[in-house]
């Protein structure tokens, strides 16, 4: 059953992606392109998605337990820490170098799979880097 | 269309924004879990050990170019401009992978999940992978590397 879930989960989202416009990584570029023709369709999916997800953080709080899980498994950690703001801004600036996320760049794998790879490689030996040498910021 | 954005696809962006939100929120409700497309793509890997059940990892992984397929097929294709050169995508790839890592997140798990539920650490983090993109985007538009 959680497979199922995860699943439509995962399909839910691609096709999201895909419907957007956030599958092209030059849609996405344009919308971080201020002083460029600036692309705002980003907004709108962002605040699409916000919307069902605060719902279901309401009905969240209602439930014991999760439809079929044992238990809600949540990030926990409420502390602004360094790692977190190195990490975002790390982030920020391959996103916008690439005009590429993790989302639209597994789901582009359907849709461009070669022209991707090149990002989706690259991304996974960055985690990889990060599990091996994390930067240790006090 | 949206007076003086031509490009922009509002109606579009609202409609799969909300099959997003939708998809998180059944992560969420069903399986107790964050629709976190970086930790779960670590997961699913083997690249950490931590988080959800690894078989939910790879399902929902395999989920994502499966979905956007099913829209192309429906749609008659999708189009996605990349850079020419593979240098972008070489060096965007390295720091979206480690920074998400670092981070503990992207613009699914983040911005997202963590928006909604007014995470302090997710608006922090939002606010800054944003701005960081807007100023990165500048730059190489003032370096002419766009």
């Amino acid at each position: 059953m959680r497979i199922v879930i995860a699943l439509a989960s995962g399909l839910l989202f691609g096709a999201g992606l895909a419907w957007s416009g956030m599958a092209d990584p030059m849609r996405v570029q344009a919308f971080l392109d201020l002083f460029g023709n600036w692309d705002p369709t980003l907004v709108f999916v962002m605040g699409g998605a916000i919307i069902p997800m605060a719902i279901a953080w309401i009905i969240k709080g209602r439930l014991s337990t999760p439809l079929a899980a044992p238990g809600f498994e949540l990030p926990g950690t409420t502390q602004l820490d360094r790692p977190l703001a190195a990490g975002a801004i790390l982030f920020g600036m391959g996103w916008g170098i690439s005009g590429l996320c993790p989302g639209p760049a597994l789901a582009d794998l359907a849709i461009a799979p070669l022209a991707v790879l090149p990002f989706v490689l690259a991304m996974f030996a960055g985690m990889i880097l990060h599990r091996f040498f994390p930067l240790k910021l006090r | 269309m949206i007076p003086g954005f031509p490009n922009a696809m509002p109606v579009q962006g609202l409609t799969g924004g909300l099959l997003i939100g939708l998809a998180a929120a059944l992560m969420l409700l069903g399986l107790g879990r964050i629709a976190g497309v970086s930790g779960l793509a670590a997961r699913a890997t083997g690249i950490t050990n931590a988080g959800a059940p690894r078989d939910v990892a790879v399902a929902f992984v395999l989920g994502l170019p499966l979905g956007a397929l099913i829209i192309a097929v429906l749609t008659g294709g999708i189009t996605a401009h990349f850079p020419k050169s593979v240098w972008p995508l070489v060096i965007g790839g390295l720091l979206v992978g480690y920074g998400t890592r670092l981070g503990s997140g992207c613009t699914s798990g983040h911005g997202v999940c963590g928006l909604s539920r007014l995470s302090p650490r997710s608006m922090v983090a939002t606010a800054l992978f944003i701005s960081s993109g807007f100023v990165t985007v500048g730059l190489l538009r003032a370096g002419g590397g766009l």
